[in-house]
Parts: structure tokens; sequence; C-alpha cells
């Protein structure tokens, strides 16, 4: 079988036991929600958190983000199937891109849903000429998310410690999708009159980290987990 | 010291002698990083003039530059250190070692250069930080080798622990270039690096530019002796780990030769003594 049809069963499988146990939906969404409603306590300003609403739509999304990894490799080492899948001879390289993929769908629900939350807790507005933007910058800004992910996810799985030592590693490495995609949505939004001609270079930075994390992320897989 | 135990000691340090850490090149490095260190005193607190506007606080960048100087050498060297180690055949130990003692003194250089800057900053511009590119990309610089330095702490074999660095040591490489770049796009009010700068003739005075000269001297000197040491005191961690092991081995070997003699009538098999040691997974 290519890498590219045990990716897709991968992801498949991920996402299937994630619609079978609801976590996403019964406690990840619940979690961001209450990320969102707990920014407002802290900021206390309703023009500050209109300002700021795109920056904490991801700051949200990357707390998420640390949740939902620690759930996908949960799922994996708890009846030793990541060692099943290794002993089977599947491609590393496809477990890594599998993984990611699966990630990346959850990912994005999370997205969308606190994008939604931003339109009604904080009063943004998606303008029409921002869509595309702010479509593209979610894509590019949510594949580097998955990749990073999943890198980190796979080294820390089965460790005593990896609760902690997960976004210890994520986060300082995730730094430039915050910037970027935060400046893009920003753009894209029109917040404190921001226009969307200005994202697109944030994109581009994305984009790359996307890329580089995607190629690196599978080269480092294998080497990581084959213990 | 038995004949088996100086040989695995002889395996993991290179020398068979026990004791410190020290050889005789390393005091050489030694005496003369103390030589450069109160050179550098003289020519830092002494010999150089006050800058116009920065008045006596120019003298905290003798302190500041070689130090972030060092710490990138040390990062660059875990970088090949680990390279080395993924991808010659032999699985060395040693450019496991070498590039976590490089990480540690690094991180270590790291925060001196954050800190000695921070105070440089609260006199020149008044704050003790400022969210300028050059800065943040070293907080992150420091926080990521951290991170690299709690890999290195997880639980497993040598080997386990060598490639899982080599691998996250590498990664740190793509790491710091994304980060340094959306930083920089994001913000910069830092001085543009002057020394390095070739397009325009650097106006430093003559005996400041020789005193941050010393200074690099200094310290990469004392990065040199330092690593040195660290990495043979890996070396004994190692060793000794390896020794529990082996020592653990033999007394339950004994147990078991000894539960035989015991139980010598019955027909039971000997306790199979083929437990291996790390070097084989």
């Amino acid at each position: 079988m290519s890498v590219w049809r045990i990716a897709r069963l991968v992801a498949r499988k991920d996402l299937q036991i994630e619609w079978n146990s609801r976590v996403l939906i019964n406690q990840v969404l619940p979690f961001a929600g209450v990320t969102m409603v707990i920014f407002a306590f802290a900021l206390d300003s309703d023009a500050v958190l209109e300002r700021v609403a795109p920056g904490l739509v991801w700051l949200a999304t990357m707390f998420s983000m640390l949740v939902l990894v620690q759930r996908t490799f949960a799922i994996e080492t708890d009846d030793g199937a990541l060692d099943a899948l290794r002993v089977a001879g599947v491609d590393p390289r496809a477990i890594f891109a599998g993984k990611a993929m699966g990630l990346a769908v959850q990912l994005l629900v999370v997205e969308v849903v606190l994008l939604l939350a931003a339109i009604v807790l904080y009063r943004q507005t998606v303008p029409a000429g921002g869509v595309v933007l702010l479509v593209t910058t979610l894509i590019s800004a949510t594949c580097g998310l998955a990749a990073v992910g999943t890198l980190y996810g796979g080294l820390a799985a089965g460790f005593r410690g990896r609760e902690t030592l997960l976004p210890l590693l994520t986060l300082p490495a995730v730094a430039p999708v915050l910037i970027g995609a935060t400046r893009a949505v920003e753009a894209a939004l029109g917040t404190a009159g921001a226009v969307v001609s200005d994202g697109w270079p944030w994109v581009g930075l994305l984009v790359v980290f996307a890329v580089a994390f995607g190629v690196g992320g599978s080269l480092a897989f294998g080497p990581l987990i084959d213990e | 010291m038995t004949t088996t135990e100086s040989n695995l000691q002889r395996e993991h340090t290179g020398r068979s002698t026990a004791g410190g850490t020290g050889t005789r090149g390393t005091r050489v490095i030694g005496i003369l990083t103390l030589i450069a260190m109160v050179w550098l005193v003289a020519f830092g607190l002494g010999f150089s003039p006050a800058d116009r506007d920065q008045d006596e606080a120019v003298r905290i960048l003798y302190v500041h530059v070689p130090t972030i100087w060092v710490a990138y050498l040390s990062f660059i060297t875990t970088a090949i250190a680990s390279g080395m180690y993924l991808f010659t055949k032999k699985k060395s130990l040693g450019w496991d070692r070498l590039a976590g003692a490089s990480a540690e003194i690094g991180t270590v250089f790291v925060a001196v250069t954050l800190i000695v800057g921070a105070l440089w900053g609260r006199i020149t511009w008044g704050v003790f930080w400022q969210w300028d590119a050059r800065l943040t990309t070293t907080a992150l610089l420091f926080v990521t080798y951290i991170g690299y330095l709690a890999v290195r702490r997880l639980e497993g074999t040598h080997q386990q622990r060598a490639r899982r660095s080599a691998v996250i040591g590498l990664i740190a490489v793509l790491e710091i270039p994304l980060v340094h770049w959306s930083v920089r796009l994001w913000r910069s009010l830092h001085q543009e690096a002057t020394v390095l700068d070739t397009d325009r003739n650097t106006d430093m005075d003559g005996l400041m530019l020789f005193s941050l000269f010393v200074g690099v001297v200094a310290f990469t000197l004392l990065y040199l002796w330092l690593v040195m040491h660290r990495t043979r005191g890996m070396a004994m961690e190692d060793y000794l780990d390896d020794r529990g092991l082996d020592e653990a081995l033999v007394a339950r070997r004994a147990e078991g030769d000894a539960f035989v003699a015991d139980h010598a009538t019955m027909p039971t098999a000997a306790p199979a003594a083929t437990l291996g040691t790390e070097e084989t997974t």
C-alpha cells in the first residue's frame, strides 16, 4: 500500500475513534469555549476584546491543540497500538501524515467554533472581502500546527511526564504560527483598521512553516518512535 | 578496580584513571581561560573608555556580546554533534554527550545574555525588556533548549536518549530561523549588529572593539574548558548507570546460582543468564 493510502486509513481510524468517543465535542470544544469566556474576565473591556480577538482565537486554539495532541497519542499508546503499527512494518511517514491529517480536521472544527464564539462574544464581523484570506489562513495555519503537534506528541507519547513536556516543546515551536495567523486574521476581519492585503505576506510565512515542519516532521518521526 | 570494570570505564571515558574529569589539555585551557578573564576585567573595567551615549553601561556589552556568541557556538556544536550521531554508522554516544554538554552550557550562557541584557536595557532604554525581534528570538531560543534538555532527561537507555535528543537537536535548527523570521516581521527596534555589518565602517572606538575581542576569546576558552569537563562528566554518569546495571546482573546471577546449588537434586533448569545490557537494544 502506498504511503498516502495508509495515511488516509490512519486518519480515518483516528476520526472514527473520535466520532465514537465524542471527546472533541464533549470536552475539547467546551474547554475552548470556557477559555474564550475567561479571557473576557481577565481583559474586562469591550474595546480591548474587540482589538485582541484574533489573537485570543489562536491562543485558545493552541491550548485546545495541546489537549487534542495528548488525546490523539493516548489512544495509540494505551494498548501499544503505535508499537503494533511499527511491528506491522507501517511506514512511519504514513503514520505521521495520517495522525497529522486527523489532528488537522479536529483543529479546523475547533477554529471554526472559536471564530463563531469571537463573532458572538467579542463583536467581530467577517467582511465579504476577507473570506478568502480567512479560509486560506485557517487551512495553512492548521497544517503547520498539526505537523508540530504530531511530531512532539509522538516524541512525548508513552513517557511519564509527557503532559508537562508537550507544552514546553510545542509552544515555542508554534510561536511563528501564533504571530502569523493572528496578523492574517486581523487583516481578514479588519481589526483595528487592518486591510486585507496586509494579510497575505503572513500567509506566506504560514505556508513556509507548514511545509518545513511537514517535511521535517515526516523525516524525524521514524527515528523518534522507532524504539 | 577489576579488569572488566576498568575496561568498561575506558570504553566510556576513553581513559582508565579514576578521579576527576581533568587532563593536561583541560588544565592548559583552564589556565588560559583564567588569564584571559583577568585580561578582560582589566580592559573591560579599566583601560577601555566610557561610551559617549551609553556611559559606563557600555561595559556590560563586554559580557553580553561574548556570551551570546558562545551560546550560538554551543548550539551549532549541538546541531553538528547531533547530526554526527544520527548520520554516522557507529552511533557513538560520545557525539551525543558532546551535544548534550554543549546545549547545557549554551543554555546557561543564553540566560546570562538575557540577564545582563535586561540590566543594560534598564540603564540605557529605561526598561528591562523590549519586545523587539532579537530579544524575543533569544528568549524563545532559551526556552527551546530548555525543552531539548528536558527531552534528554526522559526515561530510556542511553542509545534511546541519544537518538531522541539528536532529532530534537536538529529540529531546533529548523525552528530557530522560522521563529527569527516571524518575530522580525512582527517588529524590530533592536540596534542592528554593528560589528559584523560589512556594509559600513564600524565607528566603535578601537579600544572598545579590542575589549570586546578579548571578551570573545575569554568566553570561548571558558566554553571549551566547560564542554570538555561536562562531556567527560556525562561519560562518567553513563558509566555509573551501566555499572549499576552490571552489578545488579551479577547479584541476580549469584542468587540464581545459590538457588540451583540448594536445589541441586531437583530436575529444574538453571536460570539462563542471557539478559543483555542496553548496548544490544
